[in-house]
């Protein structure tokens, strides 16, 4: 054969979600990126988050820009909306489909060079605003499609594939958003599902924008010795920060009033969790200390991963610009375009 | 306890070729099949006739083990249609005889006596006469092939087929004795031969001893089945009484019926004891038999014959229900039914009987009054005489005589050199990459979803105008093509090497049916199973365990039970720590030790 397609065969056994569909019904077309790449396990975490979420694919859309890890947004959910856009421009492409459907969920997707060189002034409004969005960043530290040239966030020091060394400092996304007031902030890795699942499920159900950066090497040129993108270099520097799991809103489960060190509570499935007073420890909701742990890590040679920081007060783009609550694609003609007479008094409003 | 699964022997690789390991001869069926895919009908058939010896006949008669072992049948569940394509090699292949061993021109000196000539004893034949043993074949009847000949009707089974194939055999040198009973096992050992191998088959048909089973008006129209079709077979009977009933519902019962059918039984039943789920006959023995006809009662248990003015005008039935209690069948009679009829058919099993071995020879008889062979190595007590076929254990099937007469061959071999028959002669593999390229193997590894291909038959009338017009018309080339794409080429292993993998979950990710899973460290298989991307239930199906990979020390775990053998595992591994590479058992035989074998590659 001369190119690869996915069998629709499945596995006779395989559980399903909610909406009575099986993790295959979340996928998409088949990868044309090199064999390897992280940006597919990310996808392939995509698939499993929305899964799990019992997502109605309809009801998503997929935005990107421009780049591999852009490519992606192909590759899963193939019944969803989708809005493959300007090279650096899908964060403003997201918030004006925002704007216009409230109801959906956006899960952008943007790498090192979408979102920190070319769209870094894009990224940054859209965390100023705090657009409802999943914001995945596939950070590799090179620019693949254009054959591997250093990206914003190669680190100093960081050889290429040749061994030419990078001399000019990182952007962290993560530092970035923590000082632009982004009310959720992520670090996974493409290799370690069992934390990226769970975070991918918690954006996206984040009322606001939930940065995820994630380390996702790039096989052809940036897993080599001299690399700090590589699958070995992340797995020897990983940290994981908190252990993170996603637990969707359900009816309030009231813990009994103890005093004992352990207190037991019946979960909705009838399963029991034994609850230990943690000891003091980090705080995903404290902006200063994240900022602070983030930098100590980076000092350490450190990558730091998990939820680090999580502001769920945080007002988003619509709270704060008071739209109407209804979506505008459903609101009534009437009420969307009131008409010349509305339009005249407003701008009087303005002399 | 280290859970890495050894791909270093043939055990685990051999396994995962479901069709081959259920196969009692171990056939390479997803080689020759290929073999077909390519119009390779030739090498196909020579491939078969290797591990077989009779492709033709099997082709159309096998009760293939395979199929129902076939891992398609796990995934969209109808198996690849092996042994109707193992008919069109068999068809369409060119004269073989070139290819066929001979016999040296200068024989080893040894004799070996072979008792019939049917599967088993010319398998032995088939192994032994190439590397020089002179063959001397002991037959009661005038022509060679045992039940293939008497037992299977033409309509299943063409003489001109069965005729080639066994005498392609003979024709390598062996002597045959025709319409030669043996009448004495001890004088036969006299006569000074180095090995004796029976191979007689089970030539007696049961009994159903109820009353009016003897009665002198009765007794001419109730036949006992083998000898029945032999009968037919030879001409003796040539036509049958309208109301027929077939009692028992095994393969030779379908045979009965179906022959009865063509003489004359226009009104033919099977009576069965049991329900549906329980009958003996093949699936698809039952269907040919019902499509020309013939109704099939179940749950009726045979009471007596019943006489009026000394004519047999039926049988008397009880009608049972069967109640499952701990995992026993018990039943009860609900009534008694009469089922009209003018004559009958026993089909109710075989025997295997040696009044012709004498007791005081150095052969062990067992409670039941049968040798006590060997299981491994053929052999009864008395070494140098071996058994094989119906005659070891009572009926089974063509492919498992032939089996046992590649076994026995061996033993003889190894008996008649000195050495001892219990040291078996090892199976060996072939291990060898399939990749040709960028998106490109050796193989055909696009998933085909087409459904399982239906065998055409020959019209019913035309069908009961003569016993000798076969029913099975074959596949049309069209069917071929698609079925033979049907095949998952199981034998194109995923072959996995630890060191290469840097975790990426690529293979993972891409794996259609969820059969791959990097875990931790496990302590069991059992623990191991519960973790993996899908759930593992199909314990019949093996996990292959790699060594801790590099990065993580964690296991790359394949459950290998729906795998699809699509190569997407090694198309998207970066580092080929996954490759496709064709298995190819080894298998030892008489004729070729195991470390000279090497099969017919693509």
């Amino acid at each position: 054969m001369t190119s690869i397609t996915k069998p629709p065969v499945r596995h006779p056994g395989l559980p399903k979600n909610a909406l009575g569909f099986t993790v295959r019904d979340y996928e998409g077309a088949m990868s044309t990126l090199c064999a390897g790449c992280g940006h597919d396990s990310v996808t392939a975490a995509l698939v499993l988050a929305c899964w799990e979420l019992a997502l109605p694919p309809h009801r998503a859309a997929k935005m990107s820009g421009i780049g591999c890890s852009s490519k992606t947004t192909a590759y899963f959910m193939k019944q969803s909306h989708g809005f493959n856009s300007v090279h650096g421009r899908m964060p403003s492409v997201t918030s004006g489909a925002n704007a216009a459907n409230r109801d959906l969920h956006y899960i952008g997707i943007s790498g090192d060079g979408d979102s920190l060189s070319i769209g870094l002034g894009q990224l940054s409004h859209a965390i100023r605003r705090n657009v409802r969005m999943l914001y995945l960043i596939d950070n590799n530290g090179v620019y693949g499609l254009t054959k591997g040239q250093f990206s914003a966030s190669a680190d100093i020091g960081s050889t290429s594939k040749k061994g030419e060394a990078n001399l000019q400092p990182p952007i962290d996304p993560v530092l970035l958003a923590l000082t632009l007031g982004a009310t959720f902030v992520a670090r996974s890795f493409s290799g370690d599902k069992a934390q990226l699942v769970p975070i991918l499920k918690a954006g996206i159900m984040h009322n606001g924008l939930a940065l995820v950066d994630i380390i996702s090497p790039c096989v052809t040129f940036n897993d080599h010795e001299g690399s700090t993108k590589s699958y070995k270099f992340t797995r020897e520097h990983e940290v994981e920060l908190v252990a993170a799991d996603f637990v969707p809103l359900r009816r309030e489960v009231i813990a009994p009033e103890t005093d004992a060190a352990v207190s037991v509570v019946t979960m909705h499935d009838g399963s029991t969790v034994r609850f230990r007073r943690t000891p003091e420890g980090y705080d995903p909701t404290d902006r200063e200390a994240a900022y602070a742990h983030v930098r100590a890590c980076q000092q350490r040679n450190e990558v730091a991963t998990g939820l680090l920081f999580i502001d769920e007060h945080g007002q988003d783009m619509h709270a704060v610009s008071k739209t109407v609550e209804m979506p505008l694609v459903e609101l009534p003609y009437e009420q969307l375009c009131p008409g010349n007479g509305a339009l005249q008094k407003l701008m009087e409003g303005f002399r | 306890m280290s859970l890495h699964t050894d791909v270093t022997s043939p055990h685990h690789y051999h396994k995962v070729v479901d069709c081959q390991w259920a196969c009692p001869a171990h056939t390479n069926v997803p080689e020759y099949l290929r073999l077909i895919a390519q119009g390779r009908y030739t090498e196909s058939y020579l491939l078969n006739r290797e591990s077989n010896v009779f492709p033709g006949i099997l082709g159309r008669t096998c009760d293939r083990p395979c199929e129902p072992a076939c891992r398609r049948v796990r995934v969209d569940g109808k198996p690849v249609a092996i042994c109707r394509l193992k008919r069109v090699a068999a068809d369409l292949r060119d004269d073989v005889t070139p290819y066929l061993p001979k016999a040296p021109a200068v024989r080893n000196g040894k004799r070996v006596a072979l008792i019939g000539a049917g599967p088993a004893s010319l398998t032995v034949a088939n192994d032994l006469l190439p590397i020089g043993y002179e063959v001397v074949i002991y037959e009661k009847n005038e022509r060679a092939g045992g039940l293939m000949r008497f037992n299977i009707p033409a309509f299943r089974l063409p003489e001109s087929v069965l005729n080639e194939e066994t005498q392609c055999i003979i024709d390598m040198g062996a002597e045959v004795r025709y319409s030669t009973t043996v009448e004495s096992l001890k004088s036969l050992l006299d006569e000074g031969y180095d090995a004796v191998f029976v191979g007689s088959g089970a030539p007696r048909g049961k009994e159903l001893d109820i009353p009016g089973r003897w009665d002198p008006g009765a007794r001419d129209k109730i036949h006992i089945g083998i000898e029945w079709l032999g009968s037919v077979h030879f001409g003796h009977i040539d036509k049958i009484a309208p109301k027929v009933l077939i009692i028992g519902v095994g393969n030779t019962a379908m045979d009965c019926c179906r022959t009865s059918r063509r003489l004359g039984g226009v009104d033919t039943k099977v009576v069965a004891r049991r329900s549906r789920p329980y009958f003996k006959a093949s699936p698809w023995e039952l269907e040919d038999a019902e499509e020309e006809g013939i109704h099939i009662i179940e749950n009726h248990a045979p009471k007596r014959f019943v006489i009026e003015g000394g004519k047999l005008v039926g049988m008397e039935f009880e009608r049972l229900e069967w109640t499952e209690a701990n995992g026993r069948q018990t039943s009860t009679v609900i009534d008694t039914v009469t089922i009209p009829c003018d004559e009958v058919i026993l089909a109710i099993g075989q025997d295997n009987a040696f009044p012709w071995i004498e007791r005081d020879i150095g052969i062990n008889f067992d409670k039941w009054d049968m040798p006590v062979v060997d299981k491994t190595t053929m052999e009864c007590s008395l070494p140098g005489v071996f058994f094989g076929g119906d005659s070891a254990w009572g009926p089974q099937n063509i492919i498992w005589a032939v089996e046992h007469g590649h076994q026995a061959a061996i033993s003889i071999d190894q008996h008649c050199q000195g050495l001892s028959v219990a040291e078996r002669p090892p199976q060996g593999m072939h291990l060898a990459s399939t990749k040709m390229g960028m998106h490109s193997w050796a193989y055909s590894n696009d998933f085909n979803p087409s459904s399982r291909a239906t065998m055409n038959h020959a019209e019913l009338v035309k069908r009961f105008s003569k016993i000798s017009v076969e029913v099975e018309l074959g596949f049309t080339p069209e069917q071929t093509a698609t079925e033979v794409e049907r095949c998952l080429n199981c034998d194109v292993e995923t072959h996995f090497t630890a060191s290469l993998c840097i975790e990426c979950d690529a293979c993972v990710d891409v794996c259609p049916v969820n059969c791959l899973t990097i875990a931790p460290v496990a302590e069991s298989e059992a623990e191991l199973r519960t973790r993996l991307s899908a759930p593992a239930e199909n314990l019949a199906q093996d996990l292959y365990v790699s060594e801790a990979l590099p990065q993580t020390r964690r296991l790359m775990v394949k459950d290998e039970d729906i795998c699809l053998h699509c190569g997407l595992c090694a198309e998207r591994c970066p580092t080929a720590a996954w490759d496709m590479q064709k298995f190819a058992l080894v298998i030892p035989y008489a004729f070729a030790p195991s470390d000279t074998t090497i099969p017919v590659t693509v």
